[in-house]
This record gives structure tokens, C-alpha cells and sequence, in this order.
């Protein structure tokens, strides 16, 4: 029992895409190349399946792309020249951090609009409730309180 | 309208904004990436011919004329569907169409265009795709229309349809060549 379950484990685990994504084996001249190297991946995306990075990615392209970042970091480009280089070919589409710009503005200053409006109407509502008249019982109400607590 | 019954009326408006927003965005086709080569020179190559193979064709062999480029692929299944509407396209105009074989092999692409038909002047091997990565391609087929002035001016991604030429591609070539003459 023990041991299916093992195996089915290790199916399933085999399954997950990302176990098969990036099986390039690389050879790095410094741990520095390859840390920018993982870091480049991360960030930029890949075209064919939009929702993933270079790293994730299993498309052809995605590949291509990896070893064009391996080959350049290898020939002593700057991380900026990379970077360059995709997005002259592919456009700011290609990066997952997208520069500051006037088409990119909403994207950019949207969540913090979004907050701000978010807090003033909790600054309101808590303002108003605070506001609200403490409601009073008549003397004659009162007495019927006391009543109903007292009863036993 | 009282001030209370404006602010029943503002979920409504938020509702009517978002649903707008998003009806807008139904009719986006996320595969269509702005490419930041229209409008730019063409990216400069120097690749082998399919057919004559210690020949090479480079773009500015065309310096001057009206030109298309079409990447496409033996592999490809939408190339198929397009290949048609390309070759009614070299039949209605005269302009030079220049076929990009993306990582392909030579003998399955040779097959491919005895079988189906050859719309293109000539077509050149890009077997490494590099070409491909300096172009921008990123899905197979895609059409870019070149001008006499060697400037990117159209680019479709996927394949190209009838209404597509009839309605954008040519339009904007036969206006291409008119302004050449």
C-alpha cells in the first residue's frame, strides 16, 4: 500500500508541467551568471502561452529564447541589453515588469487608486456609524427591560 | 433626484462601466501582441534559398519594391489553411511574395510545396529560427508587408483570411504601390 502510494506520487508529481519545463542543462563560467540567468527567465515572458515565464514555459520559442539569454549572458551582455534585445524584437509584452509609461499608467498607478478609493469609503462608513444617535430606551421601556431580566 | 437615490444608482453605473470594460475586452484577441517592428526597417538577413540552396536572398534585394514576407512552416496546420488565400492573393497582385521556412526541414517543406502549391517568389530557410527571433515571430504563419523603403508596414499574426486581404492587406499594398510610382 505504502509503496503505491509512493508511485502514485511520483506520477503525479512527474505530471506537473513545471517538472518538465527548462530541462536544458547549462554550464555557467560564475554563480553570478547563472543567478541572472534564473532572474531573466523569471521575468520575461513567453509569447506562445502568455500566462508564463521564459522558465516555465515548454513552447519552442520559449526555449529558443533561454538559450538566446544564455548565449548573451555567456558573451558578458548586461542584464539591460538583454532585456533590450527582447523587447526590440517582442515589444514590452515580453516583459513581466512592464516600464512606466503613459500606456502602462493604469496598470502601474490602478491598484493604489483602487486602495485609496477602498479606504475612503471604510474612512465613511466607520465615520457615519460612529455618528449614529446611541438609541435610548424610554423610562417606560425601562421598566419593562428590568421586567424581563428580573422575571424568575 | 435626491442625493440618497443618486448613490442607489452608483453600483448600477460601476456595474454598467465594468460590464462595458469587459465586453470590450471579449472582443480582444490576446494573441495579437502589438509588434514595436511596424513602422522600423526590416531586420536584415542573409539566408540560404530552399530551393537553390548556395544561393542566399537578403532584403535588400528587394530595395524599392512592394514586398510581403510570410513565415511559415511545414509543421504548420493554420499555414495550410492560409496557403490558399495566399496563393488568391499573388494571383490578384502582381507583388513579390517572399516565403520565411521557420524550422523546418528542407525536404518536408520542398514536399509540402509540390503538393500545395507555391505562392512565393522564393522562400529562404531559417532552420535555427534565429531569423525568426529578429523578425519577432512568435506563431506561426505571420505576414508583414514591406514597403519600397524597406519599412515594416503591416504585420498579421496567424493566419491570413480572405476578408483579411480583402479588406486590409491589399488595400494597403495596391496604396503602397501607388505611392512608389
Amino acid at each position: 500500500m505504502k509503496k503505491l502510494m509512493v508511485v502514485t506520487f511520483a506520477v503525479l508529481i512527474c505530471c506537473c508541467p513545471s517538472v518538465w519545463a527548462k530541462v536544458e542543462v547549462l554550464q555557467f563560467d560564475s554563480v553570478e551568471q547563472e543567478r541572472r540567468y534564473n532572474q531573466l527567465i523569471e521575468e520575461l515572458r513567453c509569447l506562445v502561452c502568455q500566462n508564463q515565464n521564459l522558465a516555465d514555459s515548454n513552447a519552442d520559442l520559449a526555449k529558443d529564447l533561454r538559450e538566446k539569454t544564455y548565449q548573451m549572458i555567456k558573451a558578458g551582455s548586461s542584464n539591460e541589453e538583454i532585456v533590450d534585445y527582447m523587447v526590440d524584437r517582442y515589444g514590452d509584452f515580453v516583459l513581466y515588469r512592464p516600464p512606466v509609461k503613459l500606456s502602462t499608467v493604469i496598470l502601474w498607478t490602478g491598484p493604489f487608486v483602487l486602495l485609496l478609493i477602498g479606504l475612503w469609503v471604510l474612512v465613511r462608513l466607520v465615520r457615519q456609524r460612529r455618528n449614529q444617535p446611541v438609541a435610548t430606551l424610554s423610562q417606560e421601556q425601562h421598566e419593562q427591560a428590568q421586567r424581563l431580566l428580573h422575571e424568575d | 433626484m435626491t442625493s440618497k437615490a443618486v448613490r442607489y444608482f452608483i453600483p448600477l453605473v460601476v456595474f454598467i462601466a465594468l460590464a462595458v470594460f469587459l465586453g470590450l475586452g471579449l472582443k480582444l484577441d490576446p494573441r495579437h501582441v502589438p509588434s514595436p517592428l511596424v513602422g522600423k526597417r526590416v531586420p536584415e538577413f542573409s539566408l540560404p534559398r530552399l530551393f537553390y540552396p548556395d544561393k542566399a536572398f537578403t532584403p535588400v534585394d528587394l530595395q524599392g519594391r512592394v514586398w510581403v514576407l510570410n513565415v511559415w512552416a511545414s509543421w504548420c496546420v493554420a499555414c495550410r489553411e492560409e496557403h490558399d488565400v495566399l496563393k488568391d492573393l499573388v494571383g490578384r497582385n502582381p507583388v513579390t511574395v517572399i516565403g520565411l521556412n521557420y524550422k523546418d526541414t528542407v525536404t518536408e517543406a520542398i514536399q509540402w510545396l509540390e503538393q500545395l502549391g507555391n505562392p512565393y517568389e522564393l522562400s529562404v530557410v531559417d532552420a535555427e529560427g534565429q531569423v525568426g527571433i529578429d523578425w519577432g515571430v512568435y506563431g506561426v504563419p505571420e505576414t508583414f508587408v514591406i514597403d519600397h523603403e524597406g519599412i515594416i508596414r503591416y504585420k498579421h499574426i496567424g493566419p491570413i483570411s480572405s476578408t483579411d486581404v480583402e479588406k486590409t492587406i491589399l488595400p494597403l499594398i495596391e496604396d503602397l504601390q501607388r505611392s512608389t510610382s
